[in-house]
């Protein structure tokens, strides 16, 4: 049985609307900046109750994220808004400079990250972002799970000092993590005990790992779920500690194979417990137009994909 | 190496009215495109239409049949603001591109119409993925400058959106062009005064926009872009102003949402599909003149 029922469905950038509203409302040093998709990033409740303190800058990032890390001089949160694909590739170098190297205490928040944008395409479907973000030094990754958890990363990030990079998405999608459940930065969450394998997972990708465990408890196999949604930095004691239990590992992210959650877990694994591994992720392509579902089933990121990559792990054990 | 002359496609000798019978079909394809996936982008497209239709049907001198990445002897086109894929697409089909039928996968699972352009399906016309906005005017000058090395004398088309204008990258570009001389190259601004989040005005003001142009070294004119006759006459004016030591600019003033009465005086369709009822009613204000696909 999934401990997590589905509570609700809600659209995670939602969870960030609701979540910059409250931080706003607890901070006054907390600022907003949009390029122009402020309704699509759900800051427009923010826009209107601290007008003074949003700033929108027009289709314009690069400007966006200099702007930003100019505020924090002189003491300023600043929370930047807009796509994954223009909050990241797209103004990397200001990130890294201005931002990163620099040290300054920026949170890049980024919607309709990876495949699930739908019909718009690969254009805006980044799924190299995570790789990008934490390549950076000092720079913390986190890909909530669902709506509650992001609301919960956006208060969470707003008091942690450093860039941040918080990740999230387009669609309605099941929220099951209770709102008062404790969440932590660089804590991971072991949604499900387990002790055959170990599923660490992140975003919209939890809910199909949590489906996939109640999938193959019907088969005799006890998966452990771990909600990875913090990615750097990573809960390397949270994975050792499953990983010795399970004795494999399976890794599940709406992102390319390369330079994600799976390589971040892979990295611990090989210096600290050698362990096998199977990758539920994008097999380094660009993605297409389509619905969310078809696209989650067509590049492998569906529920049966993850059972199946669980029954492969197992054999290599 | 010298580049063969195309021959002007057989739709040049279009007239004005069938241009505009052409501009309603395309219309009908926009919304049918649309509201049958509900997603895309109808108050660009909508606004563009006569822009493109001149363009495709009279202007360019392009072959569609014998489509090449390279377009050596052809003008070549380039979308930048790809969010309005919609009349592309649509323009592209009714010009011999693509079959028209295969409108009805816009946006859809292994679809070569993809959101927002692309080479990646290999969909004949297309020549730059586009979509990230503020990209297509590097590429434009880039092409119009292989076209000058290759001794092509053809000319190179572009359109942007204005609030894309916001973007820096564009004003590198539109350094560039000038500075380079690139004067085989056309790019068109759909200067609607809308985008995403509200007027550009309201969203962040471009200020005096012809005077910016010219200040950035181009030979600035203006049409009224939803005006047949008057983008006929200005893109006539464009084409004879390339050739002088200086890129071209159109400021196009056009209505997002032009000729769906609903659907213009805001930004609302940016980008928002009609529902049964609207698709409806905005197919009643659209005679079906080349037929459905
Ligand atoms: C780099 C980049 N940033 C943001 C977006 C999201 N976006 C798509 S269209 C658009 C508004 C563009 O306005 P305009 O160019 O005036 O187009 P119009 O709304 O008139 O069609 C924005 C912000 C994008 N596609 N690319
Ligand atoms: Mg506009």
């Amino acid at each position: 049985m999934n401990p997590f029922p589905k509570l609700d469905e809600k659209d995670t950038r939602s969870g960030f609307g609701a979540g910059l509203l409250e931080a706003g409302q607890r901070d006054p040093n907390v600022v907003a900046l949009c390029a122009d998709l402020t309704g699509s990033l759900k800051m427009d409740a923010f826009a209107k109750a601290f007008p003074d303190r949003f700033v929108q800058v027009g289709v314009a990032e690069a400007n966006m994220m200099g702007i930003a890390a100019g505020l924090t001089i002189g003491g300023k949160v600043p929370f930047t808004g807009t796509f994954a694909n223009f909050s990241t590739g797209r103004v990397y170098d200001q990130i890294r400079q201005s931002i990163a190297y620099a040290g300054k205490n920026v949170k890049i928040c980024a919607s309709h990250a990876g495949l699930t944008l739908g019909e718009d395409g690969a254009t805006h479907q980044i799924l190299e972002d995570i790789g990008l973000m934490r390549m950076l030094p000092g720079m913390s990754v986190v890909v909530p799970a669902d709506f509650n958890q992001t609301r919960q990363a956006t208060l969470a990030i707003a008091v942690h000092e450093g860039p941040v990079y918080l990740r999230f998405g387009r669609p309605k999608w099941p929220v099951f993590i209770p709102a008062d459940m404790p969440f932590e930065i660089g804590k991971a969450q072991v949604l499900v005990r387990g002790t055959d394998v170990s599923i660490f997972a992140c975003g919209h990708l939890v809910w199909r790992a949590l489906q996939a465990a109640e999938a193959l408890q019907a088969e005799g196999v006890r998966a452990e779920v771990i909600n990875v949604h913090t990615i750097k930095p990573l809960d390397v004691a949270a994975v050792l500690d499953s990983v010795q239990r399970t004795g494999c590992a399976v890794t599940c992210e709406e992102h390319n194979r390369h330079g994600g959650l799976g390589d971040a877990i892979a990295q611990v694994l090989a210096c600290h417990r050698p362990t096998p591994q199977e990758y539920v992720a994008v097999d380094d392509v660009f993605g297409e137009s389509g619905t969310p579902d078809q696209l989650l089933r067509k590049y492998g990121l569906d529920t049966p994909d993850i059972v199946a990559a669980v029954q492969r792990v197992l054999k290599r054990k | 190496m010298s580049a063969p002359n195309a021959a002007p496609s057989k739709a040049s000798r279009a007239s004005t009215d069938d241009l505009a019978r052409t501009c309603s079909q395309v219309r009908r394809d926009i919304i049918r495109m649309v509201h049958a996936v509900q997603s895309g982008h109808p108050g660009g497209s909508l606004g563009c239409t006569e822009f493109m239709v001149a363009l495709y049907f009279k202007v360019l001198r392009h072959d569609p049949a014998h489509w090449s990445m390279d377009g050596a002897g052809q003008d070549l086109f380039f979308l930048s603001n790809g969010h309005i894929s919609p009349v592309w697409y649509s323009v592209l089909a009714r010009s011999g591109y693509f079959p028209v039928k295969e409108l009805a996968t816009f946006r859809r699972l292994d679809s070569r119409l993809q959101g927002h352009p692309t080479t990646h399906e290999g969909l004949p016309g297309v020549r730059m993925a586009s979509g990230s906005l503020g990209q297509g005017l590097s590429v434009a000058i880039g092409a119009a400058m292989a076209k000058r090395l290759n001794g092509d004398p053809h000319l190179v088309y572009s359109l942007h959106g204005d609030g894309e204008l916001q973007e820096g990258q564009v004003w590198e570009a539109a350094m560039s062009a000038a500075a380079h001389k690139v004067d085989n190259l056309i790019a068109t601004v759909d200067w609607n005064g809308r985008q995403i989040d509200g007027d550009v005005d309201q969203v962040m003001p471009l200020g005096d926009l012809p005077a910016k142009w010219r200040a950035f070294g181009w030979d600035v004119l203006e049409m009224n872009g939803n005006d047949l006759v008057d983008v006929l006459r200005g893109l006539d004016d464009a084409r004879s102003r390339t050739g002088r030591g200086r890129p071209v600019a159109i400021l196009m003033r056009t209505e997002m949402g032009q000729g769906v009465d609903f659907m213009t005086g805001s930004h609302h369709w940016h980008g928002v599909a009609p529902n049964d009822e609207q698709a409806a009613r905005a197919l009643a204000q659209l005679p079906e003149t080349l037929g459905d696909y």
